[in-house]
Order: C-alpha cells, then structure tokens, then sequence
C-alpha cells in the first residue's frame, strides 16, 4: 500500500489528470444533460493537455527562451530549458478543442430552437411522439 | 509547377476554392458548380499524375518547408496513400456532381456554406492519407471530423441530436488518439511515424507501449465506427443531408481503416501489431468476425433504404478490419482492395438513395413500391451496386471478399471466413428484399393509403444525379475486372516485403 502510495505522490500530476480525464468521461458518458455533456468533454480535453504539458516539464529548468547569438556559439544545454514541443502541440490541441465546443455550441442551439429543451430524455420523449 | 509536389497542389486545390466557393457562392449561387467541380476535377487529373510517378518511381516522401524529418513535418506519398489519394479524388468528384444537385434542393441559399466544408472536409481527407507525422494525423482528423459535424447538422429533423452524439463520440475518438501518441511522445520524443518506428525497436515488451497501441486504435475504432463503438454512426449518416451523405459515407470510414493500416505498417509495425500478442490478433478478428454477423443482423431490421445501407457500412468496416488483422498477404490485400471497392460501392448505392429520395422525398420502404418501373435507370444501378455488396461476379465486391476469405483460409482462421459467407447471404437478402418491393409491388399495392396522387408524376432522376450514378455503376464492373492488375501493380507494393 505504502508503495503504491509512493508511486501516487511521486507522479502526483499525472494521478490528477486521470482523475480528471475520468470526471470528464464520466459527464461524457453519464450525464443526460447535452450541455453537461459538452463539458464533460471539454474537462477530457483539458485534462490531456495537461497531460502532455506536463510531459514537457523538468525540475529546474527555465522557459526555452534562449539568447541567440549564446545559442549558436555554444549550442544549448538542454536540461535548462523545459522541452517547448509538447506546449506548441497543444496550442494545436487547444484550437481544435475551441472550435469542437463552437461547433457544438451551435449544434445545441439548433436542438433548443427544435425542442425547447436540452435534456436528452425529454428530447427523446418529444421525438417519440 | 513541378511533378515533386504535385500531391500538395492536389491538397489544396478543395482548400483554397472553399474559401472563393463562401466568398463568390454568396454573390451568385452560379459560382459554386464551376469552381467546386473544377477543383476537384483538378485534384482528379493530379492524383492520376501523383499515382503513374510512384509506380514508375516508387514511393517519394516530402518535407514541408525544407524542414527535414524527424523535425519538420513530412509527407509521404507511397503506393497505398497514392491509391487512396485516386480514390478520395474520384470518389469526391463523381458525389459532387449529385451533391450539387441535391443541395439545390435541400439548402436553398445556403449551399455555398453547405460546399464550404464540403471542400475542406475533402482537403482534410487528402491531408490525411499523405501526412507520416503521427500529431498532424490527429490535427486532420479533427479538420474531417468537425467539418463532418457541421455537414450532418446541416439535415433535417433529428440530425442536429445525431450531429451532436458524433460530436461527443468523435471527440473521445480523437482524445484516445491524442492520448495514445502522448505515450509514444514520451516514450521515443518523436513524432515522425517512421521514426518512431526505428525508436520502438527494443521497447516491443513495455506496458507503455501495449497503453499507447490500445488507445490509438480504440481512437481509431471509435472514428471507423467498428462494432461496439459503432453507435453514432446509423443516425448522423442516415439523417445527414443526402448530398453531405453521398460523399461521407463512402470516403470516412474507408479513409480511417487506411489510418488503422497506416498506423500498423509504419508506426508500429507488423512486428509489433500481429506477431508481438497472437492473443490480440486474432482476438480482434475475433471481434470483426461477431461485428459483421451483429451489423448484419441489425440492417434486417431496419425498414428504410437508407438506414439499412449505414448498418452495412459498418459490417463493411468489420471486413476491412478482420483482413487487416488477419496478418497475412492476402488478408491485408483484401483489406486494401475492399477500401477501394466498398468506397465504390458504397458511391453508388448512396448516389441511387439520393435519387429515389430525390423524386420520392424519402426511402421507407413502403415508399419503394413499384419504383422499378418508375425509375428503371436508376434501380438498374442500384441493383449492380446491391450485387456487388453481395459479392456477385464480375462485380468489384466479389473479388475482394474473395481475397478476404483467402486470407482468412491462409490464417486458419474460420470464424471469419463464417462470418464473411454469412454476411454475404444476408446482403442477399436485404437486397432481395429491396428488388422484391421494388419490382413485384405494384404502386401503393400493400398500403395503398394516400400516396398514388403523386404516384403518377414521378419519373426518372434527373440526368445530373443519374449521370454519376450510371458511371459508379459501369466503374464498379470495371474496376471488378481489372482487380489483378490492381493488386498485382499497386496494392501488392503497398504491402511490407515480409508478408
């Protein structure tokens, strides 16, 4: 137990972000409101970006923001920045989480405009008369 | 222009005339023909060019803005991504031609929205089969999918609900995709597919790396719709637009079991992916085996044209994946040539779908009565693309199942090839049944309640959606004849040497 215990405390960050991940598939999966629904998927969405920012970190490390001419003369010691790729990749990951949430912000619209309502089982109710 | 990246000026005919389609469309609905047509003929003629340098040249990859692999994002255009580059093309175009037509109809003043993402879900299509950078692959499926959302929220009546199930399905897809290449970020600090491959080597035993396989491909199962995880595909593609469908249909599924091979071949390798854990192998045919017979049997209940086609579709999807899986030669050639030819089958019976709905308003079956008489023409091309789902020579279906069920012999494995003969008698009698109300029902004979007032009128479709319609259906026979060229030339290329 204690081990296990260690293991969780050690990599604290990433135990956070499948607690997350499972709150946000949870909503995804299990919650009958579209709009609840939609923020389940967005926690998912976040907690990955998390995840992969997080892969980037080292202990000590400044922001991989490097004095040029320093850089090109005597190359860059690469553990005192912290790995920049997996930032720039879920700047990418970002956009396409905000235009998924637009498009589905402007599907749920047209659904209210259609049933007055966004509880899925009254949807459902409407739809089976 | 050059012959070297021929394949990007293909990728970006569709991008670039979606935006002049918003812009010009909006002004006069005449613009929208012309330049959708005109770009896709363009990406047409260019894929054939891209096609004919690789199998005279072999395969060729491509650095975007000369910065070089690993680092920089490459493109590869091999004899399998070559192929579906033709096909994507072709497919695109000849659902155009109706699309057009269809739209006129169902989105009067908004078609140059409905074209604008029609044209960048294509583009996203191309940019999926050539890219070999495993974060660009997730970027592209989301571009497909978004645009895809859009289009299907574009139909009537329940189609918003059904966008919005894919919307919430399709994102998970995309995050267990996105999560899977995450550990492989951190487990090899690359992100070119290739060279992830070379990193892999001596990591085949690692828990990591098993997380990061099951994570791609259920990302991947969920957006190809394979049977468990197959639940938002009937509505969203039953209830989207007809034109939206026409195109949809054929082309996304297809092009994500090329990711599935794509990701096996270059990212894992068939190292990895088949010989590592026998037990997964045949595992999943195992479950494309079950998912043929349980698609199967839900398209008999299903009492409109067009919804039965969706559960088919994902039957289809359960062929492809058990011949991927399969592991041997002619298991993967099945595969590859049943992408070609379901997309074309698939073309033609969504194209027929579109016209009877087009003259008919609708396809319940009690809507079919009689339709043979009324649409001779179109019902003739149905009915080929019904036998080539079936499997009936000289069609394209038959060859194809026939190298599936070879692969599945060579593998020994009978539950799929069960599975298959099984499926192919149901089609038999889905299809049979379509024919039976179509050409013995006399018009409104079982329920003849209300709808012979309009009988009356109804006529062929008109020539600009049986035109396309007439082509998938001689191309069908065509492409069934000339498939050992096709697999002797060009899919046996794509192919790993040590299969």
């Amino acid at each position: 137990m204690s081990e296990f215990m260690a293991e969780v405390v050690g990599k604290y960050n990433y135990w956070l972000y499948v607690v997350l991940m499972m709150i946000g598939f949870y909503a995804m999966i299990g919650k009958r409101n579209l709009v609840k629904k939609l923020l389940g998927m967005n926690i998912f969405q976040t907690a990955i970006i998390l995840f992969y920012v997080s892969t980037g970190v080292k202990r000590g490390a400044g922001i991989p923001i490097v004095d040029k001419y320093a850089a090109l003369k005597h190359g860059v010691d690469a553990a005192t920045v912290v790995n920049p790729l997996p930032h720039v990749l879920m700047l990418t990951a970002i956009v396409v989480s905000v235009s998924v949430t637009g498009v589905a912000l402007a599907v749920l619209l047209r659904i209210y405009r259609e049933y007055g309502t966004l509880e899925e089982d009254e949807i459902l109710e409407k739809i089976g008369r | 222009m050059t012959t070297s990246n021929l394949h990007l000026y293909v990728l970006a005919a569709p991008l670039l005339t979606a935006f002049f389609v918003n812009l010009l469309g909006r002004k006069s609905r005449s613009w929208i023909a012309p330049l959708a047509l005109g770009s896709l003929a363009f990406s047409t003629v260019g894929s054939v060019l891209v096609l004919l340098r690789v199998l005279t040249h072999g395969a060729y990859s491509y650095t975007v803005g000369n910065w070089n692999p690993p680092f920089g994002i490459e493109l590869l255009v091999d004899h399998l991504s070559a192929l579906m580059l033709l096909l994507i093309s072709a497919v695109a175009l000849i659902a155009t031609v109706s699309a057009l037509k269809s739209a006129e109809r169902e989105h009067p003043g908004r078609e140059h929205l409905f074209f604008t993402l029609y044209l960048i879900l294509i583009a996203g299509l191309y940019g999926l089969v050539l890219t070999a950078d495993a974060f660009n692959l997730y970027v592209l499926l989301e571009i497909t999918s978004i645009t895809s959302y859009g289009l299907i929220a574009m139909g009537k009546e329940r189609a918003p609900l059904a966008s919005f199930n894919y919307i919430i399905m399709g994102s998970i897809g995309a995050c267990f995709y996105l999560l899977g290449v995450g550990y492989l970020y951190i487990l090899t600090g690359s992100l070119n597919m290739a060279d992830i491959a070379i990193l892999l080597q001596g990591l085949y035993g690692t828990a990591a790396l098993a997380t990061a396989f099951a994570f791609v491909l259920v990302g991947l199962g969920v957006k190809m719709a394979f049977f468990p995880l197959h639940g938002w595909l009937p509505n969203a593609y039953s209830l989207a637009p007809t034109g939206a469908g026409t195109m949809i249909a054929p082309l996304m599924t297809k092009v994500t079991v090329y990711l599935m091979i794509r990701v096996i071949l270059t990212v894992f390798t068939p190292d990895y992916a088949f010989f590592h854990s026998p037990l997964v192998q045949s595992g999943i045919v195992w479950v494309a085996a079950g998912s043929i017979l349980c698609a199967s049997a839900l398209a008999l209940g299903q009492r409109d044209l067009r919804r039965m086609l969706t559960y088919i579709l994902i039957a289809e999807v359960g062929y492809m994946v058990g011949g991927v899986w399969l592991a041997n030669a002619n298991g993967l050639t099945g595969a590859i040539l049943h992408i070609v030819n379901d997309s074309l089958m698939t073309l033609c019976l969504f194209l027929a779908v579109a016209a009877i709905s087009y003259r008919m308003g609708g396809t319940g079956f009690d809507r079919l009565q009689g339709i043979y008489r009324k649409m001779p023409v179109t019902m003739a091309a149905f009915t080929v693309g019904a036998f080539s789902m079936i499997g009936v020579p000289p069609t394209a279906g038959f060859f194809s199942k026939w190298y599936l069920i070879l692969g599945g012999i060579d593998a020994g494995h009978w539950g799929f090839v069960a599975a298959l003969v099984i499926s192919s008698l149901v089609n038999a009698v889905l299809f049979f049944r379509i024919i039976e109300i179509g050409f013995f029902f006399a018009p409104g004979d079982a329920h003849g309640h209300g709808h012979e007032a309009h009988h009356e009128e109804i006529k062929e479709a008109p020539l600009q959606m049986l035109q396309p319609l007439i082509f998938t259906a001689i191309a069908l026979i065509v492409v069934g004849l000339s498939s050992g060229p096709l697999v002797d030339k060009v899919i046996r290329l794509a192919i790993p040497g040590s299969f």
